[in-house]
């Protein structure tokens, strides 16, 4: 079955990135290979595939693969088991690698080599990339790379992956014929355990005269605060709460360009196609419906360039220490927090990530919340509804009061996701079953401006991919909706109240009028299904076809702050905290559990919780008075 | 005499003597070691969570993990005189 899966390599020898957690591994890999990087899933799976073109200093072509890291070659997640599989051999569509780059940390060699001594038993050729060797140094580690070179029997290389140091020398060592010979590797390792290998890696520092401990003594000092049981969440709160500020503020100008070229897009297209079906699809149906959702692009990488420098810089663990006792008090682990956290991305990587928890109930328990997070397909809608019914002002002193808005929604997410794990431990049986944390707290480091910025690039694109896939299919086709059957002649009404799609929202406005939404909503929500910003380009595209004048152009907020109560508004904003996911994650949700069970399971207490938080909003503002 | 990790007062120097993994979950006598804890290694407990002091945060050779009570229930270790 191998050669079925041979035609798909190209492009010179494959080289692959093999690591421990935290080594710098990354950015290693976007410092030799640059902006030459291709993101995809490893076949199967949702797990991350990093792959990039390396040019040697001679001018070989080589291919490297930035596998996931990894503390043994025993796997103990799903991860790290396809790391183990590629460099087996056994990966589905994957070739064994022909070279290792094998990172360690050089201030913390007591761990990494025992990797690099089990990566040696593999008979693969192998250089070990010396990371961190300047950190090292100053915490007073002199490594000399040609003793440890001796002392392992394979290449060294000392690489200081944050400025590039060290890259040249790896490309100039890739050159070497007799690395690919696998000449440096010596006779053939016999076969030993972490403790055997432990001892070797013991006897090989004492020999290098590096047996002692490297001080952390920054990192600790930061620890002492932030893991401080008073102060520690209370700067998680606050650094969290200045994150949804800054998604709204900072994101003003750059919003109010994309709405001005969306806007003049639309009166130039209008202007130079004739009258007809055609311009309606191009200014009502892309333009109005597209741009309704690019302009959430700003807030997207503000969102992002948060989330990627918290974690470079090592926080994120740190969060998810603090937060360990209050998911265990709903009967989850720490360990659930970075599936859920991936969740604020997506939910559908979250649910992939729920691989790494051990325990099957737990597992579960975390695949059917984490929906509930607030995933970045709702922020556009979010910011779309706060933008036009929230005010513009600050409370509190300096606080905006749009920003407040969105922090408590991303709350409401994260109140509901652990209300639902406590009602769900009173029903299933945790029986005292042992959950594992076991998870690294890595050294602090200074986010390195180029490794979020080629992850802000990643996101950036992963966002325009589906604006200009599935986003604008749905567009297209919900304008067709939304324009035939053509009105009798002699309608008086848009013509929108005369197509299918109208008919679809005013049936299903008998089942939604209870909680505030219009038939225009409702045509909205049906797309929304399949991917939740699509709500927003299909308020867009429904309100455009809806104008009877010549304003079709106009922007969505202003239009639907004048037509919809602020108690729809708010029941829309908590219908969406809500709201059953989209069926991408309906699918992965079937996959992960092996039925249609569980996802149907989901989806019913996802509609029901929605209907019935958005029908208590609804009631409540009205009856108050709003 | 060996202790449990769990039992040792923050900033208490020891090293590790050996593991005993819960009937529950035998594979994280493996986890452990492969992260680290293994005979001989230097461990100190660096912070507690509040309330309940746990989890804790725990230097292993020149690492930092987080662990459960449980976990550090495992891990047999000898105080430093």
């Amino acid at each position: 079955m191998n050669e079925a899966v041979i035609h798909v390599h190209r492009g010179g020898p494959l080289v692959a990135l093999v690591g421990n957690p935290n080594c710098g591994k990354t950015a290693l890999f976007n410092r030799l290979t640059g902006s030459h990087q291709k993101v995809a899933n490893y076949a199967g799976v949702t797990i991350e595939r990093k792959e990039g073109k390396l040019t040697t200093v001679a001018g070989k072509a080589l291919r490297l693969l930035d596998l996931p890291g990894a503390y043994s070659l025993h796997p103990r997640s799903p991860d790290e088991a396809i790391t183990v599989n590629v460099l087996n051999g056994r990966a589905e569509g994957e070739k064994r690698p022909d070279a290792i780059v094998c990172v360690v940390d050089a201030t913390n060699l007591r761990r990494h080599l025992r990797l690099v001594l089990a990566v040696k038993r593999l008979g693969i050729p192998c250089i070990v990339a010396l990371n961190m060797a300047d950190l090292a140094e100053r915490a007073g580690v002199k490594v000399e790379a040609a003793a440890l070179a001796r002392e392992l029997g394979v290449p060294v290389v000392r690489t200081v992956a944050v400025e590039g140091h060290g890259a040249d020398d790896l490309r100039g060592v890739l050159d070497a014929p007799e690395l690919w010979r696998g000449e440096g590797n010596g006779a053939a390792a016999p076969e030993s355990d972490a403790r055997g290998d432990h001892e070797a890696v013991r006897g090989i520092l004492n020999r290098l005269g590096l047996d002692h401990a490297v001080p952390h003594t920054v990192s600790d000092r930061i620890d002492r605060v932030v893991l401080h049981p008073v102060a520690g969440p209370l700067i998680l709160a606050v650094l969290l709460f200045f994150m949804f500020q800054a998604v709204f503020a900072w994101a003003e100008a750059p919003m109010s360009w994309i709405e001005s070229a969306t806007a003049w897009l639309g009166r130039l297209a209008g202007g130079l196609l004739p009258e007809g079906a055609l311009r309606s699809l191009v200014v009502d149906g892309l333009i109005a419906g597209v741009g309704g959702v690019v302009v959430f692009l700003p807030q997207i990488i503000i969102l992002f360039l948060f989330i990627l420098t918290l974690e470079e810089s090592g926080y994120l663990p740190r969060a998810a220490f603090l937060l360990d006792r209050l998911m265990g008090g709903v009967g989850l682990s720490g360990r659930s927090f970075i599936p859920l956290l991936s969740s604020f991305a997506c939910a559908i990587p979250g649910i992939m990530a729920a691989r790494t928890i051990a325990n099957p109930r737990d597992r579960l328990v975390t695949i059917m919340i984490a929906p509930l997070m607030t995933c970045s397909a709702r922020l556009p809608v979010y910011a779309l509804l706060i933008g036009a019914f929230i005010p513009k002002r600050q409370v509190l002193g300096g606080v905006e009061l749009q920003g407040l808005v969105l922090f408590g929604l991303y709350v409401a997410g994260i109140v509901g996701a652990l209300a639902v794990a406590w009602v769900l431990k009173r029903f299933t049986s945790a029986r005292g079953q042992a959950r594992a944390l076991m998870m690294e707290l890595p050294t602090y480091h200074w986010p390195r401006v180029r490794n979020v910025a080629i992850g802000l690039w990643q996101r950036v694109m992963i966002f325009v991919r589906r604006v200009g896939g599935i986003i604008l299919a749905l567009t297209v086709l919900l304008w067709f909706l939304s324009s035939f059957p053509a009105p009798p002649a002699g309608a008086t009404g848009a013509p929108i109240e005369y197509s299918l799609a109208g008919m679809i929202g005013r049936g299903l406005a008998v089942i939604f009028e209870p909680i505030g939404f219009n038939w225009q909503i409702c045509i909205a929500l049906v797309p929304g299904l399949a991917a939740r910003e699509v709500a927003v380009s299909a308020l867009g595209t429904v309100y455009a076809l809806s104008a009877t004048g010549d304003d079709t152009a106009r922007a969505l907020t202003p239009l639907i702050a004048q037509t919809w109560s602020f108690a729809t508004a708010l029941s829309l904003l908590v219908w969406y905290v809500f709201a059953p996911m989209c069926l991408a994650t309906l699918a992965t949700l079937k996959r992960e559990t092996g039925g249609w069970k569980m996802p149907l399971v989901a989806a019913g207490y996802l509609f029901g919780l929605a209907y019935l938080a958005s029908l208590i909003t609804y009631r409540t503002v009205l009856w108050i008075g709003g | 005499m060996p202790v449990s990790l769990d039992t040792l007062g923050v900033l208490q120097s020891a090293h590790v003597v050996a593991l005993a993994a819960p009937a529950g979950a035998p594979e994280w006598a493996q986890w452990l070691t492969e992260i680290g804890f293994l005979p001989g290694e230097p461990v100190v407990v660096l912070a507690r969570g509040r309330p309940g002091g746990d989890p804790l945060v725990v230097r292993i050779g020149d690492s930092t993990f987080a662990l459960r009570r449980a976990e550090a229930l495992c891990i047999q270790v000898e105080v430093a005189t």
